[in-house]
């Protein structure tokens, strides 16, 4: 270097993780958030395109999804927020062995909608080969499966690495927080798909 | 594959020894000529925007800086602007701002003035794009006045047409650059153009949206012709074709009848009449064949019979091995349906 | 491996606890007591990229994947210029035989998709992976490992465009690939798939370097380098990247789409099955209409920094600059119908896109108002990078009022889709970015090599690509109005377009040399050049505060900024901070507009598990072009790609994090 330091503050007390936004990962993951979001609001973009050319809406007068596995499975994505809270409130506390006992619950909860996913695909009353109407909802349908897959995979691999003397430190508790955080985005971004699947065909 | 080794001459004589049929300086329809005026207004402003630029630029690399005045790093004078620049920038911002308004508004004038044009049209033809040649039908309340033919047509002068677009297949695009802008032809959906034609002649359009192998060779050709003249075109076409006048023309359309010619090919008042390819019923009194592709001519009718392959490749009309005397025999016949 | 068992067992808390702490205490950090040579030794070897092969492909260093990034973006320049080439051979005179239709197809989309999708944004991602670091005056970029992922993707997905090509089945459905001509019933085989699954590879390449960007400049600025003193190339890339994250959702989705319309038999383009063949287009275009705006930014970035060197004071109007940079992002949203003005949509609803359309030359003109008030007010050395400046100048513009004539309805309808339009838009592209970016690369070629450019070839190489160019491509204005239509192997003879044609072939083969000599110019230089000072242009930026090439850890110690221009305003001693670690690798994170700091990131070590995670998903993509079934099949691996990446290497507790 050509020019001397000159030394200003020193910097050794400076803490090493924090929660929310002055963590790197949380800008990280807000900014996966933001590329699914767009996947998903032009999706939701192409199916109301489509909509726009129908009378009828699913179009030829077919039937609508059946209510039941889409409306089970919202009331248990839903509850599956109850055990999120509580892991995230535990992971800001420091408490390693209360999120050691709840993240089994949360996989559970991830485990039991996947199967209730594969009876809601068997209930979309259409192939997706039928037309553009079958398709865009087979493919919303598609899409928040990839996601709730993705999500419930790190989960299971983070909850190994909590179930580890890692588990106490302070930078996998942040990534704690932030898996927690991710999950509500995933039932979030499932009520509109819900509402476009289920009810806009029925008004 | 012909190397047109004379359109230099041509070409070195300048753009304006041409006719412009096929170029936005034909000035042969309303529309056309409302680009031209549309774009010479905006040819205008910009490049008085251009000037101003560049003559900003060469006065910033040309001007004089005495020495310890200039605001640099040298000077230590790097953080200060000179008062003019901070004038200039409002300035420069309310003229480029006014301008594109002023652009924008005339072009939305222009915008409406062609929708008026285009509001009465006497005159209405369906146009069909298909890969790679133009299906058209000149539309009637009436079925026996229905005139269906294919990749050109007649129009009369001062008359405002209406051309509704389809298409069989792919994206097209109807472009008649003399005449008229450009709409595509969308599977799916009917578009329009509409078509006020000013001067009597013929140009040629071409398809301008890609459209797979032969899109290059998917042209057309629009004679516009004094009322009388397009009425006397109009009442020919209508006529079923003639009959075969000769024995060797009898023989080409035995020929026709009797073979994959008729399953895609139509002449009106003949049994031959498949819906599939280009109507043949006064395909002699074209201009052109292959959708442009090559000059109407017994020789180059021949060639393309013998092999559209070879022609045109990926047309869609296969290569028919034929004996020479029954390619002769039909070149003959089809050289009568004028 | 996992040093215990599952839970606790034997596990002491609290003694870990005390071990932890009593390591802390004893932890090396830099400061007046460790301090240059010595701590530039300590450093070097923590920064150290590990060495052979695999390390090679392990590495994390940004400066190396910039250097990849610019390098393999070059090399697909060449490949799509020769292609150009090819083309402008082709239609040098009417009615040519000399390259079939059906191949001139393939060379012109291989030439827009090798050009737009491997060449003009890798780009800008790898000078911008390389320099924001430094500019920024930081050690690393957040999330290394996602950075060394997003240039693999790339990597294959040229190789995939470009293997298929060699093999004969690279697409021809040109490269914005309209349906229904792409779609299964007009593009039989799997050329438009390998299309579409290259956009895949490459756009979440360019998302994943888009994310690692955003958080860079957003958390890891210098101290006191405040969001209003950060340099402007820098906001330009803020802004970029922002569009990217927003644009490439919308062609990632709709080639998707694409994807299974020819693999599994839906139904979204088909417009007998209740589908639109305009869903494509207003999805493509969504993105594609900013995608050019993300190609430019950089650009304009660029155009920045050299102006502000090269004219001996900072940009005049900062505040203006950005401004324009952010209006310019957002506006670029919301245009994409000016695309598809011959496509019967209501002429009212045009409207508007023709006066958003216009709107967006406002900040661009701001923009160089600014860049030109500099020059006017400052004192500019013509240097090489300086003359590519004045060439974006005089080129750029004139794209720019062609731009806002494509703009209006009326003249759109006879231009679209013409080589008007080509001619609009190699205007903006080549004299909007690609003149910037060969002044940047003479710009830093210094800091990335250790070794200045030839200066005299640098300007005879700026002058035969600036002629050329116009040669090239000024007489395309003309042929389009003469009713020369795009995409067209040939052209009939006596339509007035012989002569445009030629005079473009030849201008090609002009601009051709001039990239070569630029290229000789750089392997000379790198070899032979004369050896580079740190800041040989007298510049402001933090980047000139190191040596030239920078060692491995950039700074020895971080810098505190207290202007815009800190090299110029800094007395006689550089303010840094200390305490930071010596013997692990740490990064400063700030705040996200004060740029306070405010925490010590550990920054990952180097890693197998970007290349293998890459060479998953590749799988994956690839098969899936064949099978459905890939994605379930294939994404078994790569889901263990994925977490082997996550997991640590020790599970063993440090005193302070480390990511290994």
């Amino acid at each position: 270097m050509m020019l001397e330091p000159r030394f200003t503050e020193d910097l050794a007390e400076l803490p090493t993780h924090k929660f929310g936004p002055s963590s790197l990962t949380w800008w990280g993951i807000i900014g996966y958030m933001i590329v699914e979001g767009g996947f998903f609001a032009m999706a939701f973009a192409a199916y109301f395109f489509l909509m726009g050319h129908e009378q009828g809406w699913p179009p030829e007068g077919r039937i609508p999804p059946n209510f039941l596995w889409g409306t089970l499975f919202t009331i248990v994505i839903l509850l599956s927020e109850i055990p999120n809270t509580m892991i995230k409130k535990a992971a800001n506390a420091y408490d390693t062995a209360t999120v050691r006992r709840l993240m089994p619950v949360i996989i559970a909860f991830g485990a039991a909608l996947l199967i209730i996913r594969g009876f809601e695909f068997n209930s979309l009353n259409c192939r997706w080969t039928d037309n553009a109407y079958a398709s865009i909802i087979w493919a919303l349908l598609i899409l928040h499966t990839i996601h709730i897959l993705t999500d419930w995979g790190d989960t299971v691999v983070l909850w190994a690495l909590m179930m580890t003397p890692l588990g106490y430190e302070s930078r996998r508790l942040v990534d704690t927080d932030e898996n927690a955080l991710y999950w509500r985005y995933v039932w979030l971004l499932w009520i509109p798909i819900y509402l476009m699947i289920y009810w806009i065909p029925r008004l | 594959m012909k190397l047109a080794t004379l359109a230099f001459l041509p070409a070195l004589l300048g753009a304006c020894s041409y006719q412009h049929y096929q170029s936005v300086f034909g000035n042969a329809g309303t529309d056309d000529h409302q680009f031209l005026t549309l774009f010479a207004i905006f040819m205008a402003v910009c490049t008085v925007m251009y000037v101003a630029v560049i003559a900003f630029l060469i006065v910033g690399i040309l001007r004089r800086r005495r020495a310890g005045e200039a605001n640099v790093v040298e000077t230590g004078r790097h953080h200060r602007a000179h008062p003019l620049m901070r004038a200039g920038l409002i300035g420069w911002g309310a003229v480029v701002s006014i301008g594109l308004m002023a652009l924008a508004i005339t072009s939305f004038f222009t915008d409406r003035s062609m929708a008026q044009s285009a509001a009465h049209p006497r005159l209405s033809i369906t146009v069909t794009g298909n890969q790679w040649w133009w299906d058209a039908v000149y539309n009637s309340a009436d079925a026996s006045q229905t005139l269906h033919t294919a990749n050109e047509l007649h129009i009369p002068v001062g008359v405002p047409t209406r051309i509704i677009l389809r298409s069989n297949d792919v994206i097209h695009s109807f472009w008649l650059p003399s005449l008229a802008g450009k709409q595509d032809l969308i599977p799916g959906r009917e578009t329009d153009i509409s078509i006020v034609p000013k001067k009597t002649g013929i140009y040629r359009g071409q398809c301008a949206e890609y459209c797979g192998a032969q899109h290059a060779n998917m042209a057309f050709v629009v004679n516009v012709d004094n009322y009388p003249d397009f009425i006397n075109w109009w009442r020919q076409q209508l006529q079923p074709a003639p009959a075969p006048a000769t024995p060797l023309a009898q023989a080409g359309f035995d020929y026709i009848a009797q073979h994959q010619c008729s399953m895609c090919h139509n002449i009106a008042g003949t049994p031959v009449g498949g819906q599939v390819g280009p109507d043949l019923t006064h395909f002699a009194s074209r201009r052109t064949l292959a959708a442009g592709t090559l000059p109407m001519s017994v020789g180059n009718l021949h060639d393309w019979i013998a092999d559209p392959q070879s022609v045109k490749p990926g047309t869609k009309m296969p290569k028919i091995p034929m004996e020479e005397t029954d390619l002769r025999a039909v070149v003959a016949y089809l050289e009568t349906l004028k | 491996m996992i040093e215990r068992a599952w839970g606790d067992g034997n596990y002491d808390r609290e003694a870990d606890e005390e071990r932890l702490a009593k390591e802390r205490r004893t932890i090396s950090r830099d400061g007046p007591k460790l301090t240059g040579a010595k701590l530039e030794a300590r450093l070097a070897r923590t920064w150290a990229r590990p060495p052979g092969f695999l390390g090679w492909l392990a590495t994390v260093d940004h400066k190396e994947i910039g250097r990849r990034y610019i390098v393999t973006a070059l090399v697909f320049l060449a490949l799509g210029g020769v292609l150009a080439l090819l083309m402008r051979l082709q239609l040098a005179l009417p009615e040519s035989g000399l390259i079939s239709a059906a191949r001139f197809n393939e060379l012109f989309t291989m030439h827009g998709s090798t050009m737009m999708f491997l060449f003009a944004v890798p780009v800008m991602e790898g000078v911008a992976v390389y320099i924001i670091p430094l500019m920024l005056g930081t050690r690393a970029t957040g999330f290394p490992r996602l950075n060394s992922f997003s240039y693999y993707m790339y990597l294959f997905g040229g190789l995939l465009l470009w293997v298929a090509f060699a093999l004969n089945i690279g697409p021809d459905i040109g490269w914005f690939a309209y349906v229904p001509l792409s779609g299964p019933e007009f593009s039989p085989g799997k050329r438009a798939d390998i299309w579409a699954q290259m956009i895949t590879f490459t756009e979440v390449s360019a998302l994943a370097a888009a994310v690692v960007l955003v958080c860079t400049i957003l958390k890891t600025r210098a101290p006191g380098m405040t969001l209003a003193r950060m340099p402007l190339f820098a906001w330009a890339m803020l802004v970029t990247s922002v569009m990217i994250i927003l644009a490439m959702p919308s062609i990632a989705l709709c080639s998707s789409m694409l994807i299974s319309d020819r693999l599994v038999g839906t139904q979204f383009y088909n417009s007998f099955e209740h589908g639109d063949a305009l869903l494509w287009q207003h999805l493509f275009w969504f993105f594609g209409h900013p995608e050019v705006y993300i190609i430019f930014l950089p650009a304009t970035g660029f155009v920045s920094v050299i102006t502000e060197t090269f004219c001996r004071r900072p940009v005049f109007a900062y505040p203006v600059v950005v401004l324009a940079l952010i209006s310019t992002g957002i506006l670029a949203f919301g245009l994409w119908v000016h695309h598809m003005f011959a496509t019967g949509l209501p002429r009212v609803g045009y409207s508007f896109y023709t006066a958003a359309s216009m709107s967006v030359a406002i900040p661009t003109g701001l923009q160089i108002f600014c860049w030109l008030a500099t020059m006017w007010d400052g004192r500019p050395r013509f240097q090489v990078p300086m003359l590519y400046v004045v060439g974006f100048i005089v080129t750029f513009v004139i794209g720019g009022l062609t731009g806002v004539m494509v703009a209006a309805v009326p003249l759109d309808l006879q231009l679209h889709d013409t080589y008007f339009v080509v001619a609009h838009f190699h205007y903006v592209l080549i004299g909007g970015a690609v003149f910037p970016l060969l002044g940047i690369l003479t710009y830093w070629f210094p800091k990335i090599t250790g070794r200045m450019m030839s200066e005299t070839l640098g300007k005879i190489g700026f002058w035969m690509i600036f002629l050329g160019f116009q040669l090239t491509f000024f007489p395309m204005h003309w042929s389009g109005l003469l009713g020369m239509p795009r995409r067209v192997y040939t052209y009939p003879a006596g339509l007035g377009l012989e002569l445009p044609n030629l005079l473009s072939s030849i201008g090609a083969f002009v601009v051709a040399m001039a990239v070569l000599l630029f290229v000789l110019n750089g392997l000379w230089s790198y070899f032979r050049g004369a050896p580079a000072p740190p800041n040989p242009w007298g510049a402001s930026t933090l980047e000139w505060a190191t040596p030239s090439p920078p060692p491995d850890y950039n700074f020895a110690h971080i810098p505190v900024v207290e202007s815009r221009t800190p090299l110029w305003d800094t007395k006689d001693k550089l303010p840094v901070v200390t305490g930071l670690r010596v013997d692990d690798k740490e990064l400063l994170l700030t705040t996200v507009v004060a740029a306070a700091p405010d925490l010590r990131e550990p920054v990952p070590e180097p890693s197998l598990w970007p290349f293998i995670a890459a060479c998953a998903t590749g799988i994956l993509f690839v098969a899936s072009i064949f099978s459905p079934w890939a994605i379930v099949f294939g994404a078994i691996p790569t889901a263990i790609a994925m977490a082997a990446w996550f997991w640590p290497s020790q599970v063993k507790r440090h005193p302070e994090p480390v990511i290994g």
